[in-house]
């Protein structure tokens, strides 16, 4: 531990975001800019017979107009990720289009955009503009949207898939072992659709300015530099070198802001068009129609047993909906990301998983926080707590017989998975023990059985997760379908009195890199975290970058500012060793100096740098300056894991249920700032208790949305909650010279399943086996009832 | 319409469309972007201001609504750059993470501590329950309230 790392260092973005003095996309404001309002469908799917604009255009403070039919009809938004079907034929990869033509595939799908000198008049006009729909049936469930004579989403091909996949062992061999097995437990349930629900919406600027022929794109972003290419390359086929992408601060992501969104590229194609800045923020009901939602998967599952409770083979099938079209990740989500977590932390001999990924009838769905381990753990979690109940067996006894044995990726390999995945380190049975403890385990189960006898109902859930973040290599994601690399850039320039600017290709929008990275960089420096300066966001300043997202920016970010922080200490040591007339192997870096050993002759880390810009006396053939740059591709993933256990009561009378303690014991390798470890932890696991209890995108028959607003789209509250209990283990990446694993999606991967398991476990002696998530009152009370 | 008002002990006149919610004029007529809108329906709290010393959802109050009004919002808590008790105690404890829910989480907490200066934790998470926040789980934003009633209280 240095002055910085492992220190509770309290941020340095507080005090813009206390004083309202933060930067997002929506409050900026450029000379001359216009601001749009969209036409929106008001059907899920639907043929265009006619766009009438002429009304609209003569509207009062009118711009522009522009349908698909005027001269933005030939551009559409990238996917990013390929995965083919199993017998080779190619991802089916439809057209999406910056503005719907012909066709409606989802609600509030654009027809038109209307830009004006007002959001007034923008939205005034936009009521003007005539379109005559005729509706089509439409499919929202992605079972449904395999049955024979499912309405089509897309008319060229002959069923809705987009994709199926497969991964783990032969399925023939994992069915029989099935077939023999002592014990089969079985479920049937949905992975509900989620919507991610940042709190500041979407918000895009495009300014074009006409004599330098360059745009700058102010976007919400999670990774400026990936919209910049997807934008450039493949949106619209403009000039890399001619477009600044910047994000200054950003109001939350979960996911929804990784991706590249038709509005970003329409607001920078339509800046050109009128040469003024184009601004649009989407609006909560537009954010519900239009960003990419999560999870939504249909799923099959068996696993069997031997007569100890150890698990002898697993075998699923999921229907795995991607909307209308393919989003930036989607179609990495419901298998990369997931299937390759059906090992979780147990050493399950046998795995089979089946997905088929079709199109639907909605906005498209693609990473939410988490992305596809939630969806994994959950499935695992619960399977593991219902085949305890069904063999009479303890939650964390199941637990303990199928544990993964302890490996530090080190002495001992790296554990290899059934599901493709080499498991860097992991201790999952100290976790599950020191969640027991901070619960008090056996006392509960004698509370709860006194608490039973009184007519209360008491239940406690365990999940014990496993997931996977920073994913890497990028030859190996290369190989499994994915359009970019996933390394990161990380650029350390000193300035000539020793001050230190990094610019990071990753984006922070609450984790807070600006302090975290500025700590570990003044370690490694031996200088004062004032003189470190962390700079993101902006693709005219950071030289490039992938984003944050995943868990990844501190394993994969972090390591390529330490490559870079190495690369200084290394050039600095051959200017010390010559101010100091002394072998650099003579020399050691310590506290900010250079020191012969055994001697008190040092030179400054400030000396070093300005040495380094003032080169007068300097060793012969270096170069001048202390800037290095470097890129990271990490050797692999990296594997957090942890127990997470919920208590909960449940009333009788109105199935509510009242979530008495959470407790999560997560190991996220080394730490560099437990106060934002935890801040991380605690947010995830409200996330997660909100899908459990809360959450779900519901659709009716015709596809609308019926809950498309805060106040019928329930999520948690602070009078929903209890206080969160968080502890850790440390069991350090071997891989990453930080030994860092990520955070930022633990709680929210590991908490819905222990909440489910505990509603199911306060009711198990009722006869209650399972309950569908969101765990509303009336679900819990029904299920008690039958 | 003209309307005149006082926001952070300034005043302002403004001829504006009757229909202009007041967090659109805070934030567009008068560039006073702390205040964020989250939502249009009063379901997020991010526009929460104090009005009147109450804390209200200006993005369902008319800017006509407001004339005559004197106004606070997150732009006037800190005194010069010494933060309010409140906006410390967030600080200290971790009470945000991206800052967008942070200007009406920081003023609802004003008129709660105003109104009960020893909360529960309970009667915190009631006061809280009109404000959204995605990213911290509520927990150190509770955390933040109980001690900034500590430094309030001395």
């Amino acid at each position: 531990m240095g002055n910085f790392i492992g220190k509770s260092v309290k941020r340095r973005e507080d005090a813009r975001f206390l004083k309202g003095a933060g930067k997002y996309t929506d409050d900026i404001k450029l000379p001359k800019m216009t601001q749009v309002a969209f036409v929106r469908s008001p059907y899920a799917h639907a043929k265009i017979l006619n766009v009438d604009t002429s009304a609209a255009r003569n509207a009062n403070g009118v711009v522009a107009i522009y349908t698909a039919d005027d001269g933005c009809g030939q551009y559409g938004v990238p996917c990013g990720w390929q995965v083919n079907f199993k017998n080779g034929e190619t991802m089916r990869e439809p057209m999406h289009p910056l503005l719907a033509k012909d066709k409606i595939r989802h609600l509030g799908e654009a027809v038109a955009i209307v830009i004006a000198e007002s959001l007034e008049l923008a939205r005034d006009a936009a009521e003007l503009v005539e379109v005559d729909y005729e509706e089509l049936p439409a499919v929202t469930n992605p079972r449904d949207a395999m049955e024979d004579g499912a309405p089509l989403v897309h008319d060229q091909w002959t069923d809705n898939a987009a994709f199926d996949w497969c991964i783990g062992n032969d399925r023939a061999e994992v069915e029989a072992a099935l077939e023999a097995a002592h014990h089969v437990t079985e479920m049937e349930f949905r992975n509900q659709r989620l919507a991610p629900n940042a709190i500041e919406p979407r918000s895009y600027i495009a300014d074009y300015d006409v004599n330098a022929d360059k745009w700058t794109l102010y976007t919400s972003t999670q990774n400026p530099h990936l919209i910049r290419l997807l934008l450039c390359a493949f949106a619209l086929g403009i000039p890399e070198h001619k477009v600044r992408v910047v994000s200054h601060d950003v109001g939350g992501g979960f996911g929804s802001k990784i991706y590249h969104y038709t509005e970003e590229a329409l607001v920078t194609w339509a800046s050109k068009e009128i040469g003024r800045p184009v601004k649009w923020t989407s609006d909560r009901s537009e954010a519900f129609l239009t960003d990419a939602h999560g999870r939504d998967h249909v799923v099959t599952s068996k696993m069997g047993f031997d007569k100890e409770g150890k698990i002898v083979a697993h075998l699923t099938d999921e229907y795995c909906g991607l909307g209308a079209y393919l989003s930036t990740f989607a179609p990495a989500v419901p298998t990369y990301l997931h299937g390759t977590l059906f090992q979780g932390v147990y050493t399950t001999p046998l795995i089979h998983l089946n997905v088929t990924a079709p199109f639907t009838h909605t906005v498209p769905v693609d990473a939410y926080r988490g992305a596809g381990r939630p969806e994994a753990t959950y499935l695992l979690e619960r399977m593991l707590s219902k085949a305890a109940a069904e063999m009479n067996l303890d939650q964390a006894e199941i637990r303990f017989k199928n544990f993964i044995p302890p490996f530090d990726g080190i002495e001992q390999p790296g554990y290899q998975t059934q599901v493709a995945l080499q498991y860097d380190s992991g201790n999952y049975e100290e976790t599950l023990k020191r969640g027991l403890e901070m619960l008090g385990y056996e006392d509960f189960r004698k509370e709860q059985e006194e608490a039973r006898k009184n007519g209360k109902l008491l239940g406690v859930g365990i999940s014990t997760y496993i997931e996977g973040c920073g994913i890497a290599p990028s030859a190996v994601v290369g190989a499994l379908g994915a359009r970019a690399g996933l390394y990161e850039v990380g650029h350390v320039r000193v300035q000539p009195t020793g001050k230190v600017s990094v610019f990071t290709g990753t984006h922070s929008h609450g984790q807070g890199h600006e302090t975290v990275f500025a700590q570990f960089v003044a370690d490694k420096l031996g200088i004062d975290m004032d003189d470190v300066e962390i700079l993101h966001g902006d693709t005219e300043q950071v030289a490039f970058g992938m984003g944050t997202y995943g868990s990844r920016s501190l394993a994969v970010g972090g390591s390529a500012i330490i490559k870079s922080v190495e690369k200084v200490l290394e050039k600095g040591a051959k200017i010390a060793a010559h101010k100091l007339e002394a072998a650099e192997e003579d020399l050691e870096y310590a506290e900010g100096k250079w020191t012969v050993k055994g001697t008190d002759k040092s030179v400054s880390f400030g000396d070093v740098s300005l040495t380094a810009y003032v080169p007068h006396d300097y060793p012969e053939g270096l170069e001048p300056g202390l800037d290095f740059s470097s890129f990271y591709d990490p050797a692999n993933f990296t594997y957090p894991f942890g127990t997470h256990i919920a208590v909960v009561e449940v009333c009788s009378d109105t199935g509510r249920v009242d979530l008495k303690r959470f407790i999560a014991c997560d190991d996220v390798g080394n730490v560099m700032n437990p106060m934002i470890v935890d801040g991380q932890i605690h947010g995830g696991v409200v996330q997660g208790i909100g899908q459990a209890l809360l959450e779900e995108v519901v659709f009716d028959e015709d596809g609308q949305m019926i809950n498309a607003s805060y106040m019928d789209y329930a999520m948690p509250r602070a009078d929903d909650l209890p206080m969160i209990e968080t502890d850790r283990t440390t069991t350090p990446c071997p891989h990453n010279p930080l030994g860092v694993k990520g955070a930022g999606e633990a709680g929210a991967i590991g908490s819905t399943p222990a909440v489910v398991n505990a509603v199911v476990d306060a009711v198990a002696h009722l006869g209650v086996k399972d309950i569908q998530m969101p765990l509303t009152p009336q679900r819990v009370w029904k299920a008690i009832q039958n | 319409m003209n309307i005149t008002l006082t926001i952070n002990g300034k005043v302002y006149t403004s001829d504006i469309e009757p229909r202009m919610s007041l967090s659109h004029y805070l934030r567009e007529t008068l560039s006073l972007t702390g205040t964020h809108i989250g939502c249009d329906t009063s379901g997020c709290g991010a526009c929460t201001i104090l009005m009147g010393g109450d804390a209200v959802k200006s993005c369902t109050i008319l800017a006509v609504q407001a004339d005559g009004c004197e106004l606070t919002t997150i732009e006037g808590m800190a005194n010069g750059i010494e933060m309010h008790p409140i906006q410390e105690a967030f600080k200290e404890n971790h009470g945000l993470q991206c800052g967008f829910c942070t200007p009406g989480m920081v003023m609802t907490a004003a008129d709660l501590l105003k109104n009960n200066p020893n909360p529960t934790e309970q009667e915190i998470r009631e006061g809280l329950k009109g404000n959204f926040c995605r990213c911290t789980g509520y927990h150190n934003i509770v955390k933040s309230i109980q001690h900034a009633a500590e430094k309030i209280n001395g």
